[in-house]
C-alpha cells in the first residue's frame, strides 16, 4: 500500500494549520477593535468559507490562482512555478476552508479575556505586543489550541476545493480524502476501505484532543 | 503634588461629568456603585478616553482635548489597583512582579522584587499562581506590582470591598502604611463612608455621574454644604424647605412645618440625622405626629421608619432611632426635632 496520500495530507494540513493559526489570531484580534458596522461585515466575509460549498471556494481560488489568471500568471512569470495541479496547491484550498474555524474559536476565546488584565498591563507600562503575546495569548491558550486542532482536522479532511485546484495525481497530489474517492471510483474497494479507516482514526484522535482542551479551558490555570 | 481633573464622558445613556483638584495626599472619590467613580479612574489611567476635558498630575498634562494631548496609558506613570486585582493568571507571583520591571527594562532586578516580596509579606509564595493566593495576598501582590512600576499617582478602586470584614480591618491598616510611605498623590475610590473618613484627607462626592469640587473629609462629615454631600456623609433624612414666615419653615417633602429661629437665606434643603430624632408620646415644640411603619433591630439601637400622620399621600418616610423600648408598628407617636438638629443646605 502506497502511503504517499497520508504523508501528503499531513504536510498539507500542518502547513495550512500554521498559516491559519497566525491569520486566525490576527484577524480575531484586530476585528474586535473595529467599529460595529465594519466588524459585522468583515465577520461575515471571514466566516463565509465555513458555510460555502468547498467547490465554490475552489472556483474562486481557480479564478485567482489559475494559469492565466491574475495571481497565477504573475507568480508564473516571476518564479516560473504554477499554483495549480501541484501538491502545495492544496495548501491554499485547505487554508481557505479551515481559516474560519480558527478565526471564530480564537475570537470566542479573546472575547472571554478579562479586559481589566489588558488595562492593568498598560498602566504598568507594558507594550501592546507584550500584552498580546505574553498575557492574552497564554490566557486564551486552550481556546486557541482547540481552534488550531479543529483547523488542522478540517484541513486534513478537505476534499472539494482540493480536488478542483490540486486534482488527483497518484504519487504527486493525492491526499487521503481524494484517494478514497478515486479508489472507490476505480473499483479498489478494499483499499478505499483502508483509507476510510485511517481517516476515521485521525478524526477520532483530533476530536478527543479538542474535548480535552475544552475541558482544560474551564478548569482554570496550571 | 496635585491632581487636577475636569472631564466629560458619555457612555450610552450615562453621562460622566467630574471635576476636582487635590493638593496631594489621599483623595477619596465617594459615591454609590455605578455612579462613575471607576470610570473616572479609567479615564485618568488612559484606558478610557474622555470626550473632552483635561487631566493633570503634578503639572504633567496627561490629557487635554483642547490641545490634542492624549498620552497612552504606558506613558502616564499612573498605577491603578483594580477591584479584582488583575494579576496575570498565566504568570506566577514573581513573574507578575517582574512584568512590572520588564516595562522599565530591568526585569533582572531580583533585588527589587525580593524587597517588595518582603515588604508585602509574600515570601515563599513566589512560585504560586494568582488562583492559589488568598484575596488579601492577591491584593498585596497587585499593590507590590504597581509600586515596582514606579507610578507618580496611585489609584485604588474599591480595594477593600472584595474582602471579608475581618480581613478588611487588617488590610486597611496595611493600606495606611502604604499610603504614608508613598510619595505621590493617591486617589481612593470607595462607596464606604467609613473607609473614606479613616483613610482620606479630602474627598469628592460623585452622584450619578456628576461630581464637582473637593472638600476635606472633616468638612464633609461635620458640615456638608450640598445635598449630595449630606447624602454621601450619611444623613438619612432630607427635604426641600421653604421659609414661610419669621422663624417658620415648611418642609415640603415631609409635609409639615417646623419652628426654627434662624434660617439661612439660601437654604433649599434641610437634612437631619436619624439618631437626632427621638420619639415621644407627648406633643411639644417641633414634635410631629407620625405613624410608625416599621421597626428594625440594629446592633446598637432600633431603626424606625415613620410617616408623617397628617402629611397625606406621597410624603417622604422619616428614619429615626430609638435606644430603648421601641414603639410597636402601626402605633402613633411624636417625632421630636431638637433645636440645632436641622442642617441647612444650599443648591
Amino acid at each position: 500500500m502506497d502511503l504517499f496520500p497520508l504523508w501528503n495530507s499531513l504536510r498539507i494540513a500542518l502547513i495550512s494549520s500554521v498559516i491559519v493559526f497566525f491569520a486566525g489570531i490576527f484577524a480575531a484580534e484586530y476585528i474586535t477593535r473595529l467599529s460595529r458596522g465594519l466588524k459585522g461585515f468583515l465577520d461575515v466575509v471571514l466566516t463565509l468559507p465555513l458555510v460555502l460549498p468547498p467547490t465554490v471556494v475552489g472556483y474562486f481560488l481557480l479564478c485567482f490562482l489559475g494559469p492565466n489568471r491574475l495571481i497565477g500568471e504573475w507568480v508564473q512569470s516571476l518564479f516560473q512555478i504554477r499554483l495549480t495541479m501541484v501538491w502545495y496547491a492544496a495548501i491554499f484550498a485547505s487554508s481557505a476552508v479551515a481559516f474560519p474555524l480558527m478565526y471564530r474559536t480564537a475570537r470566542g476565546a479573546f472575547e472571554a479575556f478579562d479586559p481589566a488584565l489588558k488595562c492593568a498591563a498598560q498602566t504598568l507600562g507594558l507594550s501592546d505586543a507584550y500584552i498580546f503575546w505574553r498575557i492574552k495569548l497564554p490566557c486564551c491558550r486552550s481556546g486557541v489550541l482547540a481552534g488550531t486542532v479543529l483547523a488542522f482536522a478540517r484541513a486534513l479532511g478537505e476534499y472539494g476545493a482540493t480536488s478542483m485546484i490540486a486534482g488527483y495525481t497518484p504519487g504527486r497530489t493525492a491526499t487521503v480524502s481524494t484517494a478514497v474517492y478515486h479508489l472507490w471510483r476505480t473499483g479498489s474497494e478494499v483499499l478505499a476501505f483502508k483509507w476510510a479507516l485511517i481517516n476515521i482514526a485521525i478524526s477520532f484522535a483530533v476530536l478527543m484532543a479538542v474535548n480535552f482542551l475544552e475541558k482544560r479551558r474551564t478548569g482554570g490555570y496550571r | 503634588m496635585a491632581v487636577s481633573v475636569d472631564i466629560r464622558k458619555r457612555l450610552g445613556s450615562f453621562e460622566l461629568k467630574v471635576s476636582f483638584q487635590t493638593e496631594g495626599g489621599v483623595h477619596g472619590l465617594l459615591g454609590a456603585s455605578g455612579c462613575g467613580k471607576s470610570l473616572t479612574l479609567l479615564c485618568i489611567a488612559g484606558v478610557m478616553k474622555p470626550d473632552s476635558g483635561r487631566i493633570e498630575v503634578d503639572g504633567r498634562v496627561l490629557f487635554d482635548s483642547g490641545r490634542g494631548i492624549d498620552l497612552p496609558p504606558q506613558k502616564r506613570s499612573v498605577g491603578l489597583l483594580f477591584q479584582n486585582y488583575a494579576l496575570f493568571p498565566n504568570m506566577t507571583l514573581e513573574e507578575n512582579l517582574r512584568a512590572a520591571l520588564h516595562a522599565k527594562g530591568r526585569s533582572r532586578d531580583g533585588e527589587a522584587v525580593g524587597a517588595m516580596l518582603r515588604r508585602f509579606h509574600l515570601q515563599g509564595l513566589e512560585n504560586h499562581y494568582p488562583v492559589q493566593l488568598s484575596g488579601g495576598q492577591q491584593q498585596r501582590a497587585a499593590l507590590a506590582r504597581i509600586l515596582l512600576s514606579g507610578p507618580e499617582l496611585l489609584m485604588l478602586d474599591e480595594p477593600l470591598s472584595a474582602l471579608d470584614s475581618y480581613l478588611r480591618r487588617q488590610t486597611e491598616l496595611e493600606l495606611m502604611e502604604v499610603f504614608e510611605s508613598f510619595g505621590g498623590s493617591i486617589l481612593f475610590v470607595s462607596h464606604s463612608r467609613g473607609e473614606v473618613r479613616r483613610l482620606c484627607r479630602s474627598v469628592t462626592v460623585i452622584d450619578s455621574g456628576f461630581g464637582r469640587g473637593s472638600v476635606s473629609v472633616r468638612e464633609l462629615f461635620e458640615a456638608p454644604r450640598t445635598l449630595s454631600q449630606a447624602m454621601a456623609a450619611g444623613w438619612e433624612n432630607y427635604s426641600r424647605v421653604r421659609k414661610i414666615g419669621e422663624g417658620r419653615l415648611l418642609a415640603e417633602d415631609w409635609g409639615f412645618e417646623l419652628a426654627v429661629p434662624d434660617i439661612p437665606a439660601d437654604s433649599r434643603y434641610a437634612a437631619v440625622r436619624a439618631r437626632s430624632l427621638h420619639l415621644s408620646v407627648e406633643p411639644g415644640l417641633n414634635a410631629i405626629p407620625v405613624k410608625i411603619l416599621r421597626t428594625v433591630a440594629d446592633i446598637n439601637c432600633t431603626a424606625i421608619l415613620a410617616a408623617p400622620a397628617e402629611g397625606g399621600e406621597g410624603m417622604a418616610v422619616l428614619r429615626a432611632e430609638a435606644e430603648t423600648f421601641p414603639p410597636f408598628e402601626g402605633e402613633k407617636a411624636y417625632l421630636n426635632f431638637p433645636p440645632g438638629s436641622l442642617l441647612f443646605l444650599g443648591s
